[in-house]
């Protein structure tokens, strides 16, 4: 009897003083994680405060010259607009694939050039040198009217 | 002066200070001019706090009115441009004082045991302070930082997993503006300093408990009073410094250039600072793919683990560990003085990438 109550008894598996410590360190413990949860929520930037954009009026027609582009404002990335020697309107995101600079339109060689690390672009946004690892993301360009409308492709 | 000090002695223990000041010794040897880099350090740091705290009353961190404003403290402002180029001038030399510090307790071995936490404390600490150039370099808000800032955070975000998760929180969104300008601003006038002011009790704590190290080579046992006879001779050297930084200040102000536009392509010649140049040119030296793996990431994770071995020195140099000097460390440590050099130097060298 005594034997059964003694292997009932947890003083066996962790003494006393051993399970109060247990006790206030994972206390502690979850202290410090219930103060630090919400200021790591806090610290990290809400959600949904960017508008998302899916079209816009990039430029009117007549503004753009044969060979040349313009940047223009796509939600709050920049975007390239660049009218072709061929007389094609192309559009791209004007952030360079490699690290995020902005690129621009070399009219001379006729190819997108990002200035930071001399990556260089063809006019369907494919790598032709340099370190970017991926082509530009491609948009689609209509004309409405006077309007040239640049859209993210559905 | 006197009377002051007898009225606080009447009225404190102060034994245990004074006994603190007086105990620490300076050794003296051949190589005992390395001393004085820590010390500077502190000065610059030091002029660095004094020239941000006067910064601040007209500083306005905000995307619309943060170049304004510093343009403001450069024209408008009676000795605006003085603290503004004090404030830029300084924060180079206190990196280049900082790098010379950790090189020279790298080569005079003063990271063995039992100083390997003041070496750690003490790479954390350079650490801190490049992390106070990069957000400090943003503050003006002109166009090389504004895009400087853009890769900047990008590389930040290339690691998987971690990387995302931080370049968001620097960021403040998915892109470089307004709300980043305020997270960096946060950072180096409130997070960064505070850091700074624990690392640096730690670090100045650690010295003052267990003195200085004397290099495996010297057997000279000299050695002379830190307080006041070697804190004299830190107050030449940082009035010196002190004066070069006025100086330089005065030829050469620190410039503000053009307003970033988040808008127009980014120009050429985007560079970060100079402590970064032999990271962003190692980077632009990487292929776009290297054995499949994306270039930037190889190239990112090569400068993280240099990060990580700098950091654990101490226990890397076994040799050290039982008080010997073994050329490899030598070696290694001249290799990676020597890429670090070089690389900034080639970068300053070919100028504008195009």
């Amino acid at each position: 009897m005594g034997k059964r109550a003694n292997s009932m008894c947890p003083r066996e598996l962790i003494s006393r003083r051993a399970f109060l410590q247990l006790l206030l360190k994972s206390g502690g413990l979850a202290l410090i994680g219930a103060a630090l949860y919400p200021v790591a929520r806090y610290l990290y930037p809400p959600r949904g405060t960017e508008a998302s954009v899916s079209s816009v009026v990039a430029a009117k027609i007549g503004d753009l010259a044969t060979n040349a582009a313009k940047i223009f404002r796509f939600g709050n990335r920049p975007a390239i607009l660049v009218r072709t020697p061929q007389d094609e309107l192309k559009a791209f995101s004007a952030v360079c694939t490699h690290l995020n600079c902005t690129v621009q339109y070399d009219p001379e060689v006729s190819v997108i050039w990002c200035a930071c690390h001399n990556g260089k672009f063809d006019l369907n946004g494919q790598v032709i040198s340099g370190p970017p690892p991926r082509p530009l993301e491609p948009y689609q360009v209509n004309v409405r009217g006077d309007d040239i409308v640049v859209s993210k492709p559905t | 002066m006197k009377r002051l000090s007898e009225f606080l002695r009447a009225r404190y223990e102060l034994g245990g200070l004074a006994d603190l000041a007086t105990h620490k010794t300076v050794p003296l040897h051949r190589h005992s001019f390395w001393y004085y880099w820590g010390g500077m350090t502190l000065a610059l740091i030091g002029i660095q706090f004094a020239s941000g705290v006067l910064l601040l009353l007209y500083y306005r961190p905000s995307a619309g009115e943060a170049f304004e404003s510093v343009r403001f403290i450069m024209t408008k402002v009676e000795f605006g441009w003085l603290v503004r180029s004090v404030h830029a001038w300084a924060a180079h030399f206190a990196i280049f004082s900082a790098m010379v510090h950790l090189a020279s307790t790298f080569f005079l071995k003063a990271y063995r045991p039992p100083r390997e936490l003041t070496w750690v404390s003490g790479v954390l600490l350079i650490f801190l302070l490049m992390g106070f150039g990069f957000t400090g370099y943003l503050l003006p808000w002109n166009t090389l930082a504004f895009f400087a800032t853009k890769v900047g955070t990008e590389l930040a975000g290339i690691p998987p997993v971690v990387g995302p998760i931080l370049q968001t929180f620097m960021r403040g969104g998915s892109d470089v503006g307004d709300v980043t300008l305020t997270r960096f601003f946060w950072l180096h006038v409130a997070v960064l300093p505070l850091g700074l002011l624990g690392l640096l009790a730690g670090h100045l704590a650690m010295i003052q408990l267990q003195g200085m190290s004397r290099p495996l080579s010297v057997q000279d046992e000299r050695s002379t009073p830190f307080f006041p006879n070697f804190f004299l001779r830190d107050l030449i050297a940082w009035s010196l410094i002190l004066g070069a930084v006025l100086c330089i200040s005065v030829y050469a102000p620190a410039t503000l250039g053009e307003k970033a536009d988040p808008f127009a392509p980014t120009p050429a010649g985007i560079q970060p600072e100079w402590y970064f140049l032999w990271m962003f040119q190692t980077l632009k030296l990487f292929p776009g793919h290297v054995l499949g793996i994306e270039g930037e990431l190889v190239a990112v994770g090569f400068t993280g683990l240099a990060g990580l071995a700098l950091l654990l020195v101490p226990w890397l140099d076994r040799p050290a560990r039982r008080g010997q000097s073994h050329w490899l460390t030598m070696l290694l440590g001249f290799i990676a003085v020597g890429y670090v050099v070089g690389m900034t130097g080639y970068a300053l060298w070919i100028g504008k990438p195009h």
